[in-house]
């Protein structure tokens, strides 16, 4: 028995290796800082040559799908490391970059508001080597597209993300993951009123060769912290 | 390098020029005139008013004695040097340096150019063609001189080609007037018995100083060579600049993209060895229409990669549109930089602003949707959230000040948008908001935030900015416009929080 998952086990990492997702190098420390999180991904790495999907249904969403993106960014980005975003009007506030560890002035943004355009600069800007991550806002994404955008990114080594408008039925994708960013109560800082840190419920809701799930993450002074107490949605008196 | 000039010399520029306009008027004599000394004076006499004896220079009603039907038409003044120009930019096709010769013909320095079309004689024979198809009365001749090639082409009536070193016994049959002489002189000429310029030729040039002044010497000079002339060029010539003619018109894509492609390995090479790289190029394509069309690329760095740059033009190619064939491509670089020559990096690891691949990236989208789509912020000192970002001229630019570390929102509306607001104590965050229909109860909120004004910028309210989160847990940027207690105050929604 023992034998036969061993077996199971090695084949396993022989397609895991045959898709591109290389082992960890010994030696070196390829986590990202998602915690427990990152322990779905293939290997237990946040895939970083791949597109991952956001599905966002409502304006809400969407921020807390930027603020998610630009944390992960944080992560990503090198120093001197470069960024696009590619959004349809300009609605990302370049400052706010800033409390997510992203330096606003290393992100080029490219607005554009016909997604046909859209997808064409996300398809040559993951192209280009000299990029470390680009991210993209899309009314919709067919297979086809990302499928290109995946093909694209494997030879450039590049992190795409793609910021999609959630519909009634979401179209299958290549992506490497789909995620759902909500943002949830923030509990407050020793007692005192007003908002604590930004809390978001992410979901996991698809990955190719790993496992979905659901967390509750916080971003604390530049790292992700998972939220463990049970959250007591009181009605409190504001004012 | 042997210089080699082409003049060309319209006997009716303005005649021709006006019939080529209105054919009503190709066979009928008229005349282009204007008052001068309470006198009509005719300025230009179409060939077929010559034959019947209707001169320039005649005074109308002189030459309506021999021409009864003469028409006479206002001339328009400075008309001469609107055709010429006209059909000097039309002559680029065949030479780079086209000069004007007001005022009747032009001067082409055509050094190095006539074996493109197989020789001078062919040269000379497919110019004087085309403009006589055109329906003008056009002369050429082709010589080591300007002065030379302008005598040869108005005063000899046959050999238009003039052999290198062989102006002397060119101009020597001709009469003194093929020196380019001013009136006065001529006279004296014409008075002394000097019908040829042959035997002033012979005279020492000491006396002919005395006698005539510098410019006689100054003039044959120039006609035979010892001093050069520079003509002034009607477009300045691009220093980095190739040309590639075609031997069949080129229609298709591919055949347009393999002349850029050659016109850039030609000028890539020239720049590199100069250590330059291209800021801006054009491509101009010469039709056999008669036609130009032009695209041009820019570039946010300077470039010499033959590749990235047929990638930009390859964008535009569609612009171009070749109707029957394009039979001459010039590449421009118009605007050029130094560049610092980059050492090969064997661990190209170092990605950031100044990389080559990203500046590459950005001109293709530039090329392809507008450069205007491109942008990159760096902090302003200002607090009011509109004005404290300003955009970035360059890549290369750095921010003056730090980014501010008060909290933003991650998406900011450009535009606030009013919301209704019920707040319990005045002064204080609202209880709950509505916006577009929808309310919101709110839980928690930080605040407020007073950013007022800049007077020397604008007047009106300051804003009191709150950020607020409601039940669901959504977070919101709210300001109040105002004081509490104004009667004006309005609630607007201005972002939203991750």
């Amino acid at each position: 028995m023992e034998n036969r998952q061993q077996v199971i086990g090695k084949l396993r990492q022989d397609l895991l290796h045959w898709e591109g997702y290389k082992p960890p190098v010994s030696g070196r420390y390829e986590q990202l800082g998602l915690g427990a999180l990152e322990h779905v991904f293939p290997n237990g790495v946040f895939p970083k040559n791949c597109i991952h999907e956001l599905v966002c249904a409502s304006i809400e969403q969407a921020a807390a799908s930027g603020g998610f993106v630009s944390a992960v960014l944080s992560l990503l980005i090198q120093t001197g490391g470069v960024c696009v975003w590619i959004g349809r009007a300009r609605r990302l506030y370049a400052p706010a970059l800033a409390a997510f560890g992203v330096a606003p002035h290393q992100v080029i943004f490219i607005t554009l508001h016909k997604d046909k355009d859209a997808l064409w600069v996300m398809e040559e800007a993951l192209k280009c080597t000299g990029l470390t991550a680009v991210v993209c806002e899309l009314r919709e994404m067919d297979f086809k597209q990302s499928r290109r955008f995946q093909l694209a990114v494997e030879s450039s080594r590049v992190t795409g993300f793609v910021l999609r408008n959630a519909t009634d039925k979401l179209s299958s994708t290549a992506c490497a993951a789909r995620w759902q960013i909500k943002s949830l109560p923030s509990t407050e800082l020793d007692g005192l009123p007003g908002l604590g840190f930004l809390r978001w419920q992410v979901d996991l809701l698809k990955v190719r060769n790993g496992h979905t799930g659901s967390w509750q993450l916080e971003w604390q002074d530049g790292c992700f912290v998972p939220v463990k107490e049970l959250i007591i949605n009181e009605e409190r008196q504001v004012g | 390098m042997q210089k080699r000039f082409m003049a060309i010399w319209f006997g009716h520029l303005l005649t021709d020029g006006l019939a080529r306009r209105r054919p009503e008027l190709k066979d009928v004599p008229f005349v282009l005139v204007a008052p001068v000394k309470n006198k009509i004076i005719i300025t230009a006499a179409s060939a077929a008013a010559e034959k019947e004896g209707a001169f320039t220079g005649m005074a109308v009603a002189d030459a309506r004695s021999a021409v009864p039907d003469l028409l006479a038409i206002d001339a328009v003044s400075g008309q001469a040097a609107n055709l010429l120009r006209l059909i000097g930019l039309g002559c680029i096709r065949y030479t780079p340096i086209v000069s004007l010769n007001l005022p009747d013909g032009l001067m082409l320095d055509i050094s190095g150019c006539a074996h493109l079309w197989g020789g001078e004689r062919e040269y000379l024979k497919e110019i004087v063609l085309k403009l006589r198809a055109a329906g003008f009365d056009a002369r050429a001749a082709i010589a080591d001189t300007v002065g030379a090639a302008w005598a040869v082409a108005r005063y000899a009536a046959r050999r238009p080609i003039i052999g290198s070193g062989e102006q002397a016994s060119a101009i020597a049959g001709l009469p003194p007037a093929a020196l380019r002489l001013p009136p006065e002189i001529l006279e004296k000429l014409q008075k002394l018995g000097f019908r040829n310029i042959g035997p002033l030729l012979d005279i020492a040039p000491q006396s002919l100083r005395r006698r005539f002044g510098t410019n006689l010497l100054l003039r044959i000079d120039q006609a035979l060579g010892r001093v050069d002339e520079y003509p002034e060029a009607l477009v300045p010539p691009v220093p980095y600049t190739e040309r590639l003619p075609s031997l069949e018109p080129i229609r298709t894509v591919p055949g347009i993209e393999i002349a850029i492609e050659k016109l850039l390995e030609m000028l890539c090479l020239r720049l590199q060895s100069d250590g330059l790289g291209i800021r801006k190029a054009i491509l101009k394509c010469h039709r056999i229409d008669g036609r130009k069309v032009q695209v041009g690329i820019t570039t946010t760095k300077g470039s010499h990669s033959v590749s990235h740059l047929l990638r930009l033009f390859r964008l535009q190619i569609d612009k171009i549109e070749p109707a029957l064939g394009i039979e001459l491509f010039i590449m421009e670089a118009t605007r050029t930089e130094e560049m610092d020559v980059v050492q090969e990096q064997l661990w190209a690891e170092a990605k950031g602003l100044g990389d080559t691949s990203l500046a590459e990236l950005l001109d293709r989208i530039a090329g392809k949707v507008g450069a205007n789509v491109i942008q990159r912020f760096l902090p302003a000192e200002s607090h009011w959230p509109e004005r404290s970002i300003k955009l970035a001229v360059s890549l290369d630019e750095q921010p003056q000040t730090a980014w501010s570390a008060l909290p933003r929102p991650i998406r900011l509306l450009n535009q606030p948008e009013t919301i209704e607001v019920m707040a319990l104590v005045p002064d204080h965050p609202p209880k709950l908001f509505v916006h577009k229909g929808k309310r919101h109860t709110i839980a928690k909120a930080d605040g407020p935030e007073r950013i007022g004004r800049e007077w020397w910028q604008d007047s009106g309210q300051h804003r009191d900015y709150y950020i607020v989160e409601d039940s669901e847990g959504c977070r919101y940027w709210v300001f109040r416009s105002g004081h509490y207690d104004g009667g004006d105050a309005q609630w607007y929604l201005h972002g939203y929080f991750a």
